[in-house]
C-alpha cells in the first residue's frame, strides 16, 4: 500500500496534474478569500465571514477533484500496468487505499492554505476572528474532499478512458448536489426524504455556517467508505469477467 | 512447482480455457505452445491471479491462487505479453517501486544491481522507460519479474519484438534461470520452445492437445517418413512400380518439373526406410532418379498437424456448443504420449 501511495503521489508531480490541481485550488480559494472575505461588505461592518469562500470551494472541488482522480485506475487498465499491481502480493484493498491516499494527500496539501487565511484574519481583525470557524470549515472541506476522491476513484475503476472517468465523476458529484433539488419534485415521501438526506451541499453548508453535527461527519465518512468498498468490488468483479 | 487441475475459463458461452491440467516441476522449463487465441495468455493470467478461473485449481508451491492469493503471488514473477511498465518512471525508479510492491526482503541495492546485470540494462538505469526501445522495455519487463527472486517465473512470449541477437540472449538467460526456478513460458514460435524448454504443452482452442518432453515430441513427429522424388519416365508405369515396393503405403503424383519428369511423394509405413528398395526397383527398370529427399516434417507442419488433430489421432471437429457441453461435462483434457501416434 505504501509503495502504491509513493508511486502515485510522485506521479502527480511528474505530470503537471498535481501542480495544476494545487494551482487552481490556491487561485480559486485566494480569489474568493479576497473578494468575499477581505473586501466584501460584511467584512467592512466588522464581522469576519469566510462562509462564502468555503461554499464556493464546494463547487470548485466538485469539478477539480475528478481531474485529480481520473487516471488513478483507468490508466493502469489502459497501459496494462494493472497486470503488475494485481499480480503483486498486495490485497485489492491495499491497492485502492494506496491510490486513495495519494490523491487525498494532494488535496490535503492544497487545503493546508486555509489556516494561512486564518492567520491573516487573526492579524487584521483579532476582535472578530475565531479560529473555531476556520477549523470547522476546514474539517467540512476535508470530509467533502474525501467523498469526492472516493467517487472519482470508483468511476476511474469503471473505464479505461480518463476523460470519461473525469466527466462521469463530475456528473455524479453534480447528482449529489442536485439531489435535494430533485427531492422537491418527488411526491413519494420516503424517496423525497432520502434524496434530501444524501445531498452533500446541505450537509456541507452546515459546516460553513458553523454548525458541527456528528451525523454529518458520519455521513461523509460512510459515503467515502462505501465508494472505496465499491471500487474494491469493481476490481474484484473484473477478474471474474 | 505448479500444479494445475482442470482449470477452465469461460467468457460468456465461449470457453477460452477448457479444463486443462498439468504440472510444472522445479528446475524445469515448461513451454506453452499454441496459435494465437489458443488460451495461453488466459491460462497464464489465471495462474498469476490476474483473472479468476471458473473451474479448477492452480497451486503454486502448494498455495492456491484463489484461496491464498497473497502467499501464492509472493512466489511468482510474471512477465505479461505487454510488459507492465510505467512510462513516466526511470528504470531505477520503476524497479525500486516493484521491489517495495513485492515487499522483497532481499538487500535492495545489490539485488537490483544483480538483476540489471543479468538482463543487461545496467547502463539504462537512469533513463525514462518512455525513451527505451521495445527490446529494452522487454528486458525491463523481465527484470521486473525477477525482482524478489520468486521461485516461479511465468513469461508470456518473452522474446516477442526482439531482434535475433536479443532473442538468443534472452533465451540463454531463460535457460540459465530455468536451472533454479520453475519457469513457464509461452510462445507461438516452435523452434523457440524447442530450444529452451524441457517439456512442451501444445494447446489449441483452450485444450491441451499434446503434452510431452521436447526431445521425444520432436523425435516422434519428425520420424514421419516421407520421400519426395523426381523421376523421369512414364507416369502410370512409375506409379505402379512405386506402389508395388514393400512397405510403401501411398504414392502421390506431384507436378511435372521438367518434360517427362514428375515429382512423386511416397509415404512409407511408420518407422520403415524404403529408400534402398525404391531406388533398386527404379534402377532395374531404367527409370533415372533425378532427386530423392526424405521430407521430414518441419516444425510448422508438425504444429499444424497436431493442432488439426492429424498426428495424435484426435480431430478437432467443430461441434455445436450445446452438444459439446452436454456430452462432455468437465471432460478431462485429451492427453496422449508421443508413442501412440497414428493409430
Amino acid at each position: 500500500m505504501i509503495a502504491v501511495f509513493k508511486r502515485e503521489f510522485a506521479a502527480y508531480f511528474v505530470t503537471p496534474l498535481g501542480y495544476a490541481f494545487i494551482g487552481v485550488y490556491l487561485l480559486c480559494s485566494g480569489a474568493f478569500f479576497y473578494m468575499f472575505t477581505l473586501t466584501s461588505g460584511t467584512a467592512s461592518v466588522g464581522s469576519v465571514d469566510v462562509s462564502v469562500m468555503f461554499t464556493l470551494m464546494f463547487f470548485v472541488l466538485m469539478v477539480t477533484v475528478p481531474v485529480l482522480t481520473m487516471r488513478l485506475l483507468s490508466e493502469e487498465k489502459k497501459n496494462k500496468t494493472d497486470q503488475l499491481t494485481l499480480t503483486a502480493p498486495l490485497s485489492l484493498f491495499g491497492l485502492v487505499m494506496g491510490k486513495f491516499a495519494a490523491a487525498f494527500s494532494i488535496f490535503l496539501i492544497s487545503t493546508a492554505v486555509m489556516p494561512i487565511y486564518g492567520l491573516i484574519l487573526a492579524r487584521f481583525s483579532p476582535e472578530h476572528f475565531r479560529w473555531a470557524v476556520i477549523w470547522g470549515n476546514v474539517l467540512g472541506l476535508i470530509m467533502l474532499g474525501a467523498v469526492y476522491v472516493s467517487v472519482g476513484l470508483f468511476v476511474s475503476s469503471l473505464t479505461e478512458n480518463q476523460m470519461i472517468a473525469a466527466i462521469v465523476s463530475i456528473l455524479l458529484n453534480i447528482a449529489f448536489l442536485l439531489s435535494s433539488v430533485a427531492a422537491a419534485y418527488v411526491k413519494t415521501g420516503f424517496v423525497s426524504y432520502a434524496l434530501t438526506e444524501i445531498s452533500l451541499l446541505d450537509r456541507y453548508t452546515e459546516f460553513t455556517v458553523g454548525i458541527f453535527r456528528f451525523s454529518n461527519m458520519l455521513f461523509f465518512i460512510s459515503l467515502t467508505a462505501i465508494f472505496i468498498f465499491l471500487t474494491v468490488r469493481m476490481l474484484e468483479r473484473k477478474r471474474w469477467n | 512447482m505448479i500444479e494445475v487441475k482442470n482449470l477452465s475459463k469461460r467468457y460468456g458461452a465461449n470457453k477460452a480455457v477448457d479444463g486443462i491440467s498439468f504440472t510444472a516441476e522445479d528446475g524445469k522449463i515448461l513451454g506453452f505452445l499454441g496459435p494465437n487465441g489458443a488460451g495461453k495468455t488466459t491460462t497464464m493470467n489465471m495462474l498469476t491471479g490476474y483473472i479468476s478461473s471458473n473451474e479448477g485449481q492452480a497451486l503454486l508451491n502448494g498455495f492456491d491462487i484463489l484461496e491464498n492469493p497473497i502467499e501464492a503471488k509472493r512466489r511468482i514473477g510474471y512477465l505479461p505479453e505487454h510488459p507492465p511498465l510505467y512510462l513516466d518512471m526511470s528504470v531505477d525508479e520503476y524497479l525500486s517501486f516493484v521491489y517495495s510492491l513485492k515487499k522483497s526482503k532481499m538487500p535492495k541495492r545489490s539485488h537490483l544491481n544483480e538483476i540489471c546485470e543479468l538482463v543487461k540494462i545496467a547502463d539504462m538505469r537512469k533513463r525514462l522507460i518512455r525513451n527505451l526501445s521495445k527490446g529494452y522495455r522487454q528486458r525491463v519487463g523481465l527484470a521486473q519479474a525477477l525482482v524478489g527472486n520468486p521461485p516461479i517465473l511465468i513469461l508470456d512470449e518473452p522474446t516477442v519484438g526482439l531482434d535475433p541477437k536479443q532473442i538468443i540472449e534472452i533465451r540463454s538467460l531463460i535457460k540459465k534461470l530455468g536451472k533454479n526456478h520453475t519457469v513457464i513460458l509461452s510462445s507461438h514460435i516452435l523452434p523457440e520452445v524447442q530450444a529452451v524448454c524441457d517439456k512442451i504443452l501444445i494447446i489449441n482452442k483452450g485444450r491441451i492437445v499434446a503434452d510431452d518432453d521436447a526431445e521425444s515430441l520432436s523425435a516422434n513427429l519428425s520420424a514421419d517418413r516421407k520421400l519426395v522424388m523426381q523421376i523421369e519416365g512414364g507416369l502410370d508405369e512409375i506409379k505402379k512400380l512405386l506402389s508395388s515396393v514393400d512397405r510403401v503405403e501411398r504414392v502421390t503424383v506431384g507436378r511435372e518439373t521438367e518434360p517427362n519428369v514428375r515429382e512423386y511423394e511416397i509415404e512409407a509405413r511408420p518407422g520403415a526406410d524404403v529408400r534402398r528398395d525404391v531406388s533398386k526397383k527404379l534402377a532395374n527398370r531404367n527409370f533415372p532418379i533425378l532427386m530423392m529427399k526424405s521430407s521430414e516434417l518441419t516444425l510448422e507442419e508438425i504444429f499444424l498437424k497436431i493442432t488439426t488433430g492429424d498426428i495424435y489421432g484426435h480431430t478437432e471437429t467443430p461441434e455445436p456448443e450445446e452438444t459439446k457441453k452436454a456430452e462432455k461435462p468437465g471432460k478431462a483434457p485429451v492427453r496422449s504420449k508421443g508413442g501412440d501416434r497414428k493409430k
